[in-house]
Parts: C-alpha cells; structure tokens; sequence
C-alpha cells in the first residue's frame, strides 16, 4: 500500500474542509497524518462494518482539536461517507473536537487536554479483565505532556501492566503560545515516560520505514505500556505552514490554499 | 452510610461482574470485604484522582459499572473538568460516592469540607445527585440507582448516623419522603439534617404546632410535580442543608418554588458564603456555621406568629 499517497490526498482534504470551515488547528492537524494513516491502514484491527465490535482495538484521539485529520481517515476507511466532510466545522455539522456520536469510530470526545490516556487505560484494563484481545491506542500532543493528569495515567498504566495500551506522542514541539522548550520543557522526555515503566521507541514521524518499524510488534515489551514518540513537524507538508506557531490558528486564504494544494499535489 | 453504601455494592457485586471498585488511597475498614470476595475488581488508584475519574470513564465505556469512592472534594472539586467531560457529557454509567458531607471531617479542616459540591455538580447535565440522611436512605438510593444507567454522585456523611427510617420506606430518586404531616409548615432536608429536622418537628408538637417533615435526598432531577404536590398548601417552609446556601437544596428549592408562582415564605438555611475559620467536632460546627436548634425553633415559632 502506498502511505504517502494516501497520506497526501488526507492532507489535501484536511486543507479543503479547513479552508471551507475556516477553523483553527491545521497545523496540528497536518503533523500527525502519516501515524494515523500508517495506524489505520495497517496496524488497527478495525472494521468500518462493525464499528461497536466489542474486539476492535480502539483508537483515541487525546488531542481533541485535530480531528479533521481523523475525520478525513475515518471516511477513507469507509466508516462514513466523505460528503459528510463537508459539513466539518458548519453550524450542525462534524464538531471540530473528537466527540461521540456524530460518526462512526470516533471513540472518546475529548477538547480539553490530558483525558485521553486515563480513558485509554481504562478500556486496556477492562480488557485485560475480560481477556480480550484488543489494543487501545492514544494519540495525545506533545503539549499535553505537561499536564499531571497525563502522568497519572502513565504511572497507572505502568503499574496495571497494561502492554495492550499504545501510547503516541505528537512531538512537533510547537504547543499554542510558543516552543514546548521555550513554555514548559519536556526533555528529556523518552527518559521520562521510560522511568515512568513504559517501553519508549522514538521514531521520525513522517518516516514511513521507522513507523512501520515501530508498530511492528506491539507490545514492545510483555508487561509494559508502549510509547511511541514521533518527532514531527507541525504543519508537515506545506513549507509556508511547517513549524510556524501561527498556523495554530490562522485560516487559509484563498491564494494559500491554492498553494497548499499545488504543494500536495 | 459508608458501611451501608459497601455492603449493598458488595451484594450487587456478586451478582453483577460488571461492577469496579476504584478508590483515590481511601477505603481503609470499609473496602476490605469487598477487595477479599473481588480483588480483580478493586483498584486503589492512589493519590491521582484525575486519573481515577477517567480510568472509570474508560471502564464504563468498555461496558463495565464502576464505582468510584473517596472524600468529596478531592473528586468533586479537583476533579470538576474530568467528570464534566469525561462523565457527565458523555452520559456514562459511572457512580461517584463520596464521603464527608459538610462538615463531617470537622476536624481536618477546610480543605476536607464538602460545602461547594453540590452547586459545582448540580450543574453539570445528566448527573444524578443523592444526598441520604441515614443508612436505609443509602442502601436504598444504592439500589435503585444501581438500577439505572446514569452517571450519578451520592454524597455521604461518614458513619454512625442514627437511623431514620423503617426499613420498609419506600424511596424513589426525585421524589421527597414524608416523614410527618402537619399543616402549619414544612421543614425539608436532605442528608444529615433529616435527623435534626426530625427533632425540631417534635419539639414544635409540644408546643402545639404540626410540621411537615420532608426528606428530600434527590437534589437532581427532583420530581417537581411529586414535591409540590407536597408542599403548595404550605405558606411557611424551612429548608436545612449542610451546604453553602448558594448552589444546594435552598436554591434548588426556589428555582422550583419561583417557577412554580408558590406565594409563601421560604428560609433556608445553610452555611453563609464564607470558609469557616474555626475547626472542631462536626456538630460543633454545624451549630456554630448553621444553625443550633433551640434558636431555629424559636424563629419557626416566632415566624408562626406573625
């Protein structure tokens, strides 16, 4: 399977339905589109049919505001049809926060950061009770690494023995009002989940031989929880939006969407 | 309660495998039993209760009943955004019971009161408030909301509260108790106060008063139609709560009796909107911040007066 071209018609369409909606968050969005598609193309053990079987692994999208990119996933896989896109970000329409019950094989709402992994661990612990064979993946922003609850949930997981939980950080290094080193420092940060009993792999996010690499064999270590940290770029594929803290924010003008999309092409 | 509260969940719990135990580092001589018949149902998440509050939510989303138990405010108000968004908005069947109602860690200080809660929670949709007065309130409130898939917080006191009821008292959620009729007014309470309410309603008889005695140990949904039904003749009503007024059953009750165009006096009475400086016995305080008994008795006689 081609995962850089699918990744770039999901980056296409992210821009498309941001330029429509004039939203926030496309940078986030575009930087952890090549482990979602990796992720879904070839890791979860999904059905777009059966989208409440009890066995499917889950995949949680901890870092709520960045939901296009899942969105866009989502109807590629076939869980919904595409058209629903459109209405991303319209009055009524797809919420621009991960929330249930709006389309299929979105899992969890999330908006406010630092829920995702407690909620992860607790579907990996209803799973081990009932010795069923799914993972539970988290994708959560490097960002909300600063938050204590998200340690919390790394302590409990570790100590739970929770190896059928997948951890992923985001690790573009831009959070919403400045540079994660310059706001609030996460390094050493391998060292930090690895001291917390989690099995750490870091890999280059938009590298498609290291994610498959890193997802290969899951858990990494019997007993433990995995993390993956992905080094990446926020606003991957569009050189005027690459590591620019603005474009947490900033919408699209005509002109530049005309230029993001010749760049993606 | 606390013991009453356990030992109705461990009974469920033998039936029903879908029910957890989590607790924030607290249960010492009330979980045991309950970690001795199910130990892979019991998790003491320790001292991280944002975590705990979304570990429940991602049980009950895996199917699961979880229950999760600790002191009030370090759930109810530490943890306000985790059970809004992780509980609350997305409707799951997670049943938070907390102990130390008011000024039940009288002793321990502010830090340990519950005087916030009520109005933090009674906002959030979709949550089921209980407050009940004695350990058949518990038992019973355990039960019937155990029946429902509703996220749900049941504020506790601690233990050795005396026991108001017959044990055959028919409770359902929303509705209010009659614990006695009268027509020249009615005393509500939820939670502790019930008792207390109890002992000025008979005091008023010697003097030749009849009071209606409500226990109301719903504060959310309450069955409006049920409590007025109760209470619309009255022109004199007293509300007592272990609650800052702001928030508890004193407003509750006046957002219904307003909407309700009820023409009579209400007072209630509560904690004032201060944190209380001093610390001591639960009932210490109690008469120190609320109210002492003999004094309210004669403010409700003087009241009947005018």
């Amino acid at each position: 399977m081609n995962y850089e071209r699918i990744s770039k018609e999901i980056r296409r369409k992210v821009i498309e339905i941001m330029y429509k909606s004039q939203t926030a968050h496309l940078s986030g969005c575009l930087s952890y589109v090549d482990v979602l598609v990796f992720l879904y193309f070839k890791i979860l053990k999904i059905d777009p049919k059966k989208p409440f079987n009890e066995n499917r692994d889950r995949f949680l999208l901890s870092k709520g505001h960045a939901v296009a990119s899942l969105y866009a996933v989502l109807a590629k896989k076939g869980f919904f049809s595409g058209k629903i896109l459109n209405s991303y970000c319209q009055n009524g329409g797809l919420p621009g926060h991960s929330t249930i019950g709006f389309v299929p094989g979105i899992e969890i709402s999330t908006g406010s950061l630092g829920h995702g992994l407690s909620l992860g661990a607790g579907m990996a612990l209803a799973g081990k009770r009932d010795k069923k064979k799914y993972r539970v993946f988290v994708l959560m922003s490097d960002g909300e690494c600063e938050e204590g609850s998200t340690w919390e949930a790394g302590l409990f997981a570790a100590h739970h023995k929770l190896d059928n939980l997948v951890g992923v950080v985001d690790y573009n290094k831009l959070q919403a009002f400045g540079r994660i080193k310059n706001v609030l420092n996460l390094e050493p940060l391998a060292k930090k989940w690895k001291s917390f009993g989690w099995e750490v792999k870091e890999i280059d996010g938009h590298n498609f031989f290291q994610i498959e690499k890193a997802f290969s064999r899951i858990p990494f270590k019997k007993g433990k929880p995995s993390l993956v940290i992905a080094h990446t770029v926020k606003g991957k594929g569009v050189s005027f939006i690459e590591d620019r803290m603005e474009w947490h924010y900033k919408n699209l003008t005509k002109e530049q969407y005309e230029l993001a999309l010749k760049e993606l092409e | 309660m606390r013991m009453a509260f356990i030992k109705t969940l461990i009974k469920l719990a033998q039936k029903d495998k879908r029910i957890y135990l989590l607790t924030g580092d607290v249960g010492f001589s009330v979980a045991e039993e309950f970690i001795e018949k199910f130990p892979e149902r019991f998790f003491n998440c320790g001292l991280a209760e944002q975590n705990m509050v979304g570990i429940a939510a991602g049980l009950a989303l895996s199917g699961k009943k979880p229950y999760v138990y600790t002191i009030v405010p370090f759930v109810i108000l530490r943890c306000l955004e985790h059970i809004r968004n992780n509980i609350a908005y997305q409707n799951l069947d997670v049943k938070i019971v907390l102990t130390g109602a008011g000024f039940t860690y009288g002793h321990l200080g502010v830090t340990h009161y519950a005087i916030e809660d009520l109005g933090a929670m009674r906002s959030l949709p979709n949550f089921t408030i209980l407050c009940p007065a004695d350990p058949v309130e518990t038992e019973k409130l355990t039960l019937k909301s155990y029946k429902t898939q509703n996220p749900t917080f049941m504020r506790l006191s601690k233990a050795g509260e005396k026991i108001i009821h017959n044990p055959d008292v028919k409770i359902e959620i929303g509705k209010p108790i009659v614990l006695n009729r009268g027509k020249d007014g009615v005393i509500i309470s939820s939670g502790i106060f019930v008792r207390t309410g109890k002992e000025i309603v008979e005091k008023l008889k010697e003097k030749g008063y009849n009071f209606k005695l409500l226990s109301l140990p719903t504060l959310k949904p309450i069955n409006e139609k049920a409590l007025f039904k109760e209470i619309k003749e009255k022109k004199l009503i007293f509300s007592l709560e272990e609650h800052n007024l702001i928030g508890g059953l004193g407003s509750a009750l006046s957002e219904i009796l307003m909407k309700k165009n009820w023409k009579g006096k209400l007072k209630t009475i509560g904690i004032g909107d201060f944190y209380p400086r001093e610390t001591g016995e639960a009932d210490y305080l109690r008469e120190k911040y609320i109210f002492q008994k003999e004094k309210l008795i004669k403010e409700i006689l003087k009241s009947l007066k005018k």
